[in-house]
C-alpha cells in the first residue's frame, strides 16, 4: 500500500464578500461595525486523500471551489479550518508564467521559479538545459521575459514546474493554453510523471481529459465534495448533477442529431475534384436528419455499456436508385476508426423509389467505454457517393462501472481453490 | 443531491507505482512533509524561511537589478542619492545654520548611514505585499521573505554607503576607532533584527490597511528622523535639557527620548565612525586672540553603556520580530484574497 502523498483534511475555507470593501483607515472608522459582507463558503469540509503515485482529477463547474482548493493544496490560501499535509516537493502550475518577472532574462526567471519551488541553484543547473529544451526557447532564453510571446510564456512556465522533479505536481487548466503539439508534449510529459510514480492532482472542464488520464476523480458543487470514484463515474456524477441544477450542458460541438443547413452534404469537394471520391453527378440520394435514438427513450445525454442505440437517418431520393448503399463509421474523439459497415457488407440490398425514406442502423450493445464518439453516416449509388455526413452525430458513453480502459468487455472472474 | 463517496481505498495509482516502478521512480526518495493550515508555529514558519534562502537571495537581487535596470549609472545612485542629502544638510548646517562641529560630513554620515538602511528597509518592507500582489496571489512561498528581501536589499545599499562612507573619511583625514570597530556589529545586528520585525508588521497590517504606507512614509521619514540625534549632537543638545533639571518632566522626556531603540544604535555609530571624544573645538568663528569654543559632542559613557543599550535594544527587537510573525502568520492566510 503506497503511502498518502497528499491528505486533504476536513478542508473548509470562507470568504468574506464585501459590498464595498473598505480599505483606508477613514472608511474604516466611519464604517466601523458595520460593514457589510456576506460569507461565502468557497469550500465546505472537503476531505480526501491522494496516494503516492496516484493521478486524481477535480471537476466541477465554474465557481464549485475547484481552484480554491488548489490554492489551498499549493499553499497560497490557508483554509478557514481543517488542514492540508503534502508530503514532498510540490510544483504548482495554477497559471503559467505566475511568478516571472519580466523585467528579468528567461534564464535568471528560470532560477528565480526553481528557487520559489524550493530547488537549489545547484539542481536547477543541473536542470536547465532539459528545461530550455522542453520550453523550445533557444537563443530567446537571455532576453527579457516581458517581450516574451504568450506562447513562450506559457512553454517556460510548464517547462519549470515539470523539469524541477516535484513528487506532486498540481495542475490548474493550464494545459489549455499553448498549440495542439505543445499541449501533446505535456501530456506525455504527464504519463512519464504517472509512469514514474509522481503524484498528480488535476484541474480540467474536459471530461475526457480527465478520463484518459486520472485514477480517480473527485466532484465539487458549490464547495462541497459531492462525489468520488472512477474518472468515469466521477464525469457521470459531475454530468447528473449539472442536469439536476438545470445548468445548460457544455454541449458538445455536433449534437445528438443533426440536420443539413441547406441541403448539401459534407462532401469534400477538393477531395472529390482530386479523384479520391467518385461522386455521381446530380448526386441522386441526399441524407436529412441524422439522430441518435436510445431504445428507452430516456433523456439523459450519454449512454451507458451494453445500451442498445439506433442511428436514424432520413434521406430524399431524387429518382428511384438501384441498388443503393448506406454506410456508417463510428469514430473515436480522436478521429480514428473505431467500426465501419455499410449495407452491402450487411447483406442487405436496397432499391430505392423516388421519395422520402429512412434507414436505422441498430448497435445491439455499445461495446465501449468512456468517450465522445463521432457517427458518420454516407450513402452511395453503384455510380458513386451520393452523400457523407461526418460527423453526423456523436454521443457519449460513460462507464458506471470501475472498469477502465477504451472497452467494456463482459468479464467474469473465477477462482478455484486447490482442494 | 449528495452522494456518498464510496470509501474505497484506490488502487489503480498503487497499482501502476508497484507494476512498472521504472528505475528514476521517486516512490522511494526521502520526503519533507508541508502543512497548510491556519495555525501553523512561529517556528514552522521560521524553518520554511530557511528553506527558502535561495529565493531571498534571488528576490534581494532581482530587486537592486530592476531597479536600476537601464539606466546608464546603475548602482552608482545607490550612492548618489545620500551623496546629495549629505551635501545638502553639509551647506544649510556648515554654512547658513552654523552648529560648529568640525568634520560635520563624517558625524552626519556616521548616524545617516544607519538611519537610510533603516528607513529604505522598512519602508520598502511596508509596502511589499502590496506591490507584490500577482506573486502573492499565484505563487505559493513564505510571504515574509518578500519583506526580508526589503531589508536585504536595503542592507546592499547600506553596504555601497559604507564604501562611500570609507572614501569620506579617507578624503577628509578622519579615522574611526580601530579598537572599537567591533561596535559597529554590535549596533548593526539589532538594527537589522528590528527592521525586520517592523517591516514584516507593517507589510501585514498594510494589506488590510492601506492607510500604513502614508503613515509610515510621515512618522518614519519625518519625525522618527529628527527623534534621533543624526544631524544634532545628544551630547551638546539634548543632554543639557536634560540634565539642567530634575523635574519628572524632564525624566519623563529622557525616557521617551530613549525609548527610541534608534537613539542608541545610531549614537553607537558615531561614538565608532566620528570618535571624537571629549572637548572639541567647534568650528563657529571667536574675536581674535580669544581660544576657540569648545564642546563636548559625544557623551563620555563607557564602552559597556553602548553594548547594554544596544543589548537591551536587540531583546526588544527579537520580541518584536516574534510577535509580527505571530501577526503575519494571522494575516498572511488572507492575503491573496485581500489584494
Amino acid at each position: 500500500m503506497a503511502s498518502t502523498a497528499v491528505s486533504i483534511e476536513d478542508v473548509s475555507k470562507r470568504f468574506r464578500l464585501y459590498h464595498e470593501k473598505y480599505t483606508s483607515l477613514k472608511e474604516r472608522v466611519i464604517h466601523a461595525g458595520r460593514v457589510p459582507y456576506e460569507d461565502l463558503w468557497a469550500l465546505k469540509n472537503v476531505g480526501f486523500e491522494v496516494s503516492e503515485g496516484e493521478t486524481v482529477g477535480i471537476l466541477g463547474r465554474n465557481g464549485s471551489g475547484k481552484s480554491t482548493l488548489l490554492k489551498c493544496v499549493c499553499g497560497i490560501l490557508q483554509p478557514t479550518s481543517g488542514r492540508v499535509v503534502v508530503q514532498g516537493k510540490l510544483a504548482g502550475l495554477l497559471e503559467l508564467g505566475a511568478g516571472f518577472q519580466p523585467e528579468l532574462s528567461g534564464r535568471e526567471n528560470i532560477y528565480m521559479n526553481g528557487s520559489m519551488l524550493g530547488i537549489s541553484k545547484r539542481d536547477v543547473d543541473r536542470m536547465f538545459d532539459s528545461i530550455v529544451e522542453f520550453a523550445e526557447l533557444g537563443q530567446f532564453i537571455d532576453n527579457q521575459v516581458k517581450f516574451y510571446s504568450s506562447g513562450m510564456y506559457v512553454r517556460l512556465g510548464f517547462a519549470v514546474a515539470v523539469n524541477v522533479d516535484p513528487d506532486v505536481l498540481v495542475i490548474d487548466e493550464v494545459l489549455a493554453v499553448g498549440d495542439e503539439r505543445f499541449q501533446q508534449k505535456c501530456l506525455e510529459r504527464i504519463k512519464q510523471f504517472q509512469r514514474e510514480g509522481r503524484t498528480i492532482l488535476f484541474v480540467s472542464h474536459s471530461a475526457d481529459l480527465v478520463r484518459s488520464i486520472c485514477d480517480r476523480a473527485v466532484v465539487l458543487a458549490q464547495g462541497a465534495m459531492i462525489g468520488m470514484g472512477t474518472p468515469g463515474e466521477a464525469v457521470r456524477i459531475f454530468r447528473e448533477q449539472l442536469m439536476a441544477a438545470g445548468d445548460v450542458l457544455n454541449l458538445p460541438e455536433v449534437p445528438m442529431s443533426s440536420t443539413p443547413t441547406d441541403g448539401e452534404g459534407t462532401i469534400d469537394e477538393a477531395q472529390a475534384t482530386a479523384g479520391m471520391l467518385r461522386i455521381e453527378d446530380g448526386r441522386p440520394v441526399r441524407l436529412r436528419e441524422v439522430a441518435i435514438v436510445r431504445a428507452d427513450g430516456d433523456d439523459r445525454p450519454y449512454v451507458v455499456p451494453g445500451e442498445s442505440v439506433t442511428v436514424h437517418a432520413q434521406f430524399d431520393a431524387a429518382r428511384p436508385v438501384e441498388g443503393a448503399v448506406f454506410q456508417l463509421e463510428v469514430r473515436s474523439n480522436e478521429d480514428s476508426l473505431i467500426f465501419s459497415t455499410d449495407t452491402e457488407v450487411m447483406g442487405l440490398r436496397s432499391d430505392l423509389v423516388a421519395g422520402a425514406g429512412s434507414i436505422d442502423f441498430v448497435l445491439e450493445s455499445i461495446p465501449l467505454a468512456d468517450g465522445t464518439y463521432k457517427v458518420c453516416v454516407g450513402v452511395a449509388t453503384p455510380k458513386g457517393m451520393s452523400d457523407w455526413r461526418e460527423p453526423a452525430c456523436q454521443f457519449e458513453v460513460m462507464n458506471p462501472a470501475r472498469t477502465r480502459g477504451t472497452v467494456s468487455m463482459p468479464v467474469r472472474a473465477t477462482i478455484a481453490e486447490a482442494p | 443531491m449528495a452522494l456518498e463517496a464510496p470509501a474505497q481505498k484506490p488502487d489503480a495509482g498503487t497499482a501502476r507505482a508497484a507494476f512498472g516502478a521504472t528505475p528514476n521512480s521517486v516512490a522511494n526518495r526521502p520526503k519533507t512533509t508541508r502543512v497548510v493550515s491556519a495555525d501553523v508555529t512561529v517556528l514552522d514558519r521560521l524553518r520554511e524561511i530557511w528553506r527558502s534562502r535561495e529565493l531571498l537571495i534571488y528576490l534581494v537581487r532581482t530587486e537592486i537589478k530592476v531597479k536600476y535596470k537601464n539606466s546608464f549609472l546603475g548602482l552608482v545612485w545607490s550612492m548618489v542619492s545620500p551623496a546629495m542629502t549629505l551635501a545638502v544638510y553639509t551647506v544649510v548646517f556648515g554654512t547658513f545654520l552654523k552648529n560648529g562641529i568640525p568634520n560635520f560630513v563624517i558625524f552626519l554620515f556616521s548616524g545617516l548611514l544607519l538611519w537610510n538602511f533603516f528607513q529604505t528597509g522598512v519602508l520598502t518592507a511596508t509596502g511589499v505585499i502590496v506591490n507584490n500582489a500577482g506573486l502573492v496571489k499565484k505563487v505559493s512561498f513564505p510571504r515574509e521573505i518578500l519583506a526580508l528581501a526589503a531589508i536585504g536589499s536595503a542592507a546592499v545599499f547600506l553596504f555601497f554607503q559604507a564604501i562611500v562612507m570609507v572614501l569620506f573619511m579617507l578624503v577628509l583625514q578622519s579615522p574611526p576607532a580601530w579598537a572599537l570597530l567591533w561596535l559597529v556589529l554590535v549596533a548593526l545586528v539589532p538594527t537589522f533584527v528590528f527592521a525586520c520585525g517592523l517591516g514584516i508588521l507593517l507589510a501585514s497590517v498594510n494589506v488590510y490597511m492601506r492607510d500604513t504606507q502614508h503613515l509610515v512614509t510621515v512618522l518614519v521619514g519625518a519625525a522618527w528622523f529628527w527623534a534621533c540625534p543624526i544631524v544634532y549632537s545628544y551630547q551638546q543638545d539634548v543632554s543639557p535639557r536634560l540634565a539642567d533639571h530634575h523635574s519628572t518632566l524632564h525624566t519623563l522626556f529622557a525616557v521617551i527620548y530613549f525609548a527610541n531603540p534608534m537613539t542608541p544604535l545610531v549614537m553607537t555609530f558615531q561614538r565608532v565612525l566620528y570618535a571624537r571624544m571629549g572637548q572639541v573645538p567647534l568650528t563657529v568663528p571667536v574675536p581674535p586672540g580669544t581660544p576657540p569654543v569648545r564642546a563636548q559632542l559625544l557623551p563620555s559613557w563607557p564602552v559597556t553603556t553602548y553594548v547594554w543599550a544596544d543589548a537591551a535594544v536587540f531583546v526588544g527587537s527579537v520580541i518584536l520580530f516574534y510577535v509580527a510573525m505571530i501577526v503575519f502568520g494571522r494575516l498572511a492566510g488572507n492575503f491573496a484574497e485581500e489584494l
